[in-house]
């Protein structure tokens, strides 16, 4: 059997490895939590590349609901279809649409499903899931078939946390909590990302992305994927390394900030902070 | 020798079921760890916590249970902890104070106390004052022993493995809830919620599909409505600190029970009265105000205003100004109170203290009177009671 140990251009923790491969081996669903941007959903991604196996995505809104990731009936079209009389209404097979996990289930080889953002959908969404995702088969009333998965596939499910999810679901999950990384960490993200980084503007860009984020009072804090961002423009406008040194008071803001924050009022906030920073020297 | 580690685990308050536990054992025999300590931990720790709330729970559970056992897996560590507090107070204490330390018995001593009380210790919000950090009254806050410095080391060592994982409980933080053993809370809750179509139409309208479809010369036309969602609103002010440490455990019940129940669920902390400033987080209080006027405006006369508090105080705390305990307030609570109930005409006091005891406290009749009557003690049958006067 082989084994997730994080890619090329993703980085894992031990702990997040462990939990992985642990889903894997016994089949069970993972659940992913994390500040928004820690890299949840491209997790599945990752995990279904260094295994090769294919991946199907299934994004979750408010208004999904759990049959729709099984099969539909498009009771609709099949009505319009009798009022023209069409021939195709005779056999109601025709008028079963295909949901992710249907699709999952008749993949030749073992797939990966990602069910992004659960924590969007109603709250009764995951308990109508309950059997589906333990004995990964379901009934199809209209053509009375039990679909049954050739493959338990390999199911990375990701929450931000918006509600909370009940007890029974949790119980045949697997758990992951992303921790914001520490610098360590996110100097080997960021260096996979940017192999030909220098080190200079590397360590200087981390410090000053660290000191953003500890700013009190911020709306949301900058994650790794607006570090990411931010260090491809500061590569591509050249800026030197010295430039994010904050010694300097007339230059004490980073430049290109706006990629790190994302909300008027904490840009609002930074530069107050900022000009606090400067008159008080 | 897995089993008593279960149950210590429930002792914790870690809801774990044996369906997880099983799950753990199947992924052992199936040697999904290896044979070291941390990966145990690990891949326990994903078996068996669902919630990141619960991860310093089970921390602490696992530290108690495995302390000494570590030699069954792999030699592992000697104990390092000491070692980086030691490292860091070498870097910012005075000789002097290096001096006291020694007076009161050595470096040994100080943190094997350091660790009984971390042990001791529980969630960090309500405990996490008295026992590391404030007053000056242990031995660790006089020599700037507080969280803090806890912290200092978390961000140095996180992935040197001489730190065992688990004893550095880095999820301290985040175990500010209680788990919902509170469903008696929620249903009580529940019957606040009003329903109203909102959002995307996906429902089929019959009605007004047969009758479109008739004025469609029986070509079909179909209607949809939005689906019913729950579209109440609350805002609910908290008490903390001072006499309300007593109810902390039923505020934290209502509190958690209220944010799973409710979509639009807003929380502001207050100091026994309400003045011109709030706080979302306790830890930053002093750093994060809100002004309470910025949330008047904030939210709208259809949010259902929920003050939780027990209202024992000085009197002069709502009818003076400057009668705060905590700052100079300009205007007196009482004002403050009656901008409340007027930007949010549906409001209800929640009182955790027994009513029979309100008649005894000058200030709870104050905050009555206030409120017209509308407070209600904090019991399952109070909660029904003030559910029906925010109707």
């Amino acid at each position: 059997m082989s084994r997730f140990a994080g890619t090329d251009n993703y980085v894992a923790t031990e702990d997040l490895m462990m939990a992985v491969n642990a889903a894997v081996v016994l089949g069970r669903p993972l659940l992913v939590k994390g500040e928004p941007g820690t890299g949840k959903t491209q997790l599945a991604e990752e995990v279904a590349r260094s295994l090769q196996r294919p991946l199907y995505r299934w994004h979750i809104k408010s208004t999904t609901k759990a049959q729709q990731g099984l099969y539909e009936y498009d009771a609709v079209s099949r009505l319009r279809d009798s009022q023209l009389g069409d021939a195709k209404v005779h056999d109601i097979g025709n008028y079963i649409v295909k949901g992710r996990l249907w699709e999952a289930f008749e993949s030749d080889v073992q797939p990966v499903l990602l069910v992004d953002e659960i924590d969007k959908a109603d709250i009764e969404f995951p308990n109508d899931l309950l059997h589906e995702l333990d004995r990964m088969e379901f009934y199809v009333y209209e053509t009375r078939q039990w679909i049954k998965a050739r493959h338990r596939p390999i199911i990375i499910i990701t929450s931000n946390n918006e509600k909370e999810l009940p007890d029974a679901f949790l119980r045949r999950c697997f758990f992951h909590y992303i921790r914001f990384p520490d610098a360590t960490t996110m100097e080997r993200i960021v260096g996979v990302h940017y192999p030909t980084l220098k080190k200079e503007l590397l360590s200087e860009a981390l410090t000053a992305f660290f000191k953003v984020r500890e700013m009190p009072g911020l709306k949301k804090k900058p994650s790794t994927s607006e570090l990411l961002d931010w260090i491809k423009l500061l590569v591509a406008e050249d800026i030197p390394p010295e430039a994010l040194r904050s010694d300097d008071p007339k230059k004490s803001i980073p430049p290109l900030y706006g990629a790190l924050l994302k909300n008027e009022q904490d840009v609002h906030l930074f530069e107050q902070l900022v000009f606090l920073n400067r008159r008080s020297r | 020798m897995l089993v008593p580690f279960f149950f210590k685990l429930r002792e914790a308050a870690v809801p774990v079921s044996i369906t997880e536990f099983l799950s753990l054992l199947q992924a052992l025999q199936a040697r999904v760890a290896s044979a070291s300590a941390e990966d145990f931990y690990y891949l326990s720790r994903a078996c068996l916590v669902k919630d990141e709330r619960h991860f310093d729970r089970f921390d602490r559970a696992f530290a108690a249970h495995f302390k000494g056992a570590e030699d069954l897996f792999e030699a592992m560590m000697k104990s390092i902890p000491e070692e980086w507090l030691k490292r860091m107070g070498e870097r910012t204490l005075s000789e002097e104070e290096k001096a006291q330390i020694k007076a009161l018995g050595g470096w040994d001593k100080l943190i094997e106390t350091l660790k009984q009380r971390l042990a001791e210790q529980k969630e960090r919000h309500q405990g996490g004052n008295k026992w590391i950090g404030t007053g000056g009254t242990s031995p660790f806050g006089a020599y700037g022993y507080n969280p803090e410095g806890i912290r200092i080391g978390q961000d140095e060592s996180r992935n040197k493995s001489a730190v065992k994982v688990w004893d550095q409980r880095e999820f301290k933080n985040l175990d500010d809830t209680v788990e919902i053993g509170t469903r008696n809370i929620k249903i009580a809750l529940r019957k606040l919620r009003k329903f109203a179509r909102e959002g995307a139409a996906e429902h089929l309208d019959l009605d007004s599909t047969i009758d479109s479809t008739a004025r469609n010369a029986g070509l079909l036309d179909l209607k949809f409505v939005p689906e019913r969602h729950n579209a109440i609103k609350v805002l609910l002010f908290l008490d903390v600190g001072g006499s309300m440490d007593y109810h902390v455990r039923v505020c934290e019940e209502l509190f958690s029970a209220a944010r799973s129940e409710f979509k639009h669920l807003e929380y502001f902390y207050f100091h026994n009265f309400v003045y011109e400033h709030v706080w979302k987080d306790n830890r930053r209080r002093h750093a994060e105000k809100i002004p309470t006027m910025e949330v008047m405006r904030t939210y709208g006369h259809d949010y259902k205003l929920i003050v939780v508090g027990d209202a024992t105080m000085s009197p002069y705390e709502i009818v003076q100004p400057g009668g705060s305990i905590e700052h100079w307030n300009e205007e007196a609570g009482a004002i403050w109170m009656q901008r409340l109930t007027r930007t949010w005409p549906h409001h209800v006091w929640l009182n955790p203290e027994p009513e029979q005891r309100w008649d005894y406290t000058p200030s709870v009749q104050l905050t009555r009177e206030l409120l017209e009557n509308r407070m209600f003690p904090l019991t399952l049958g109070g909660l029904e009671q003030a559910i029906k006067a925010l109707h």
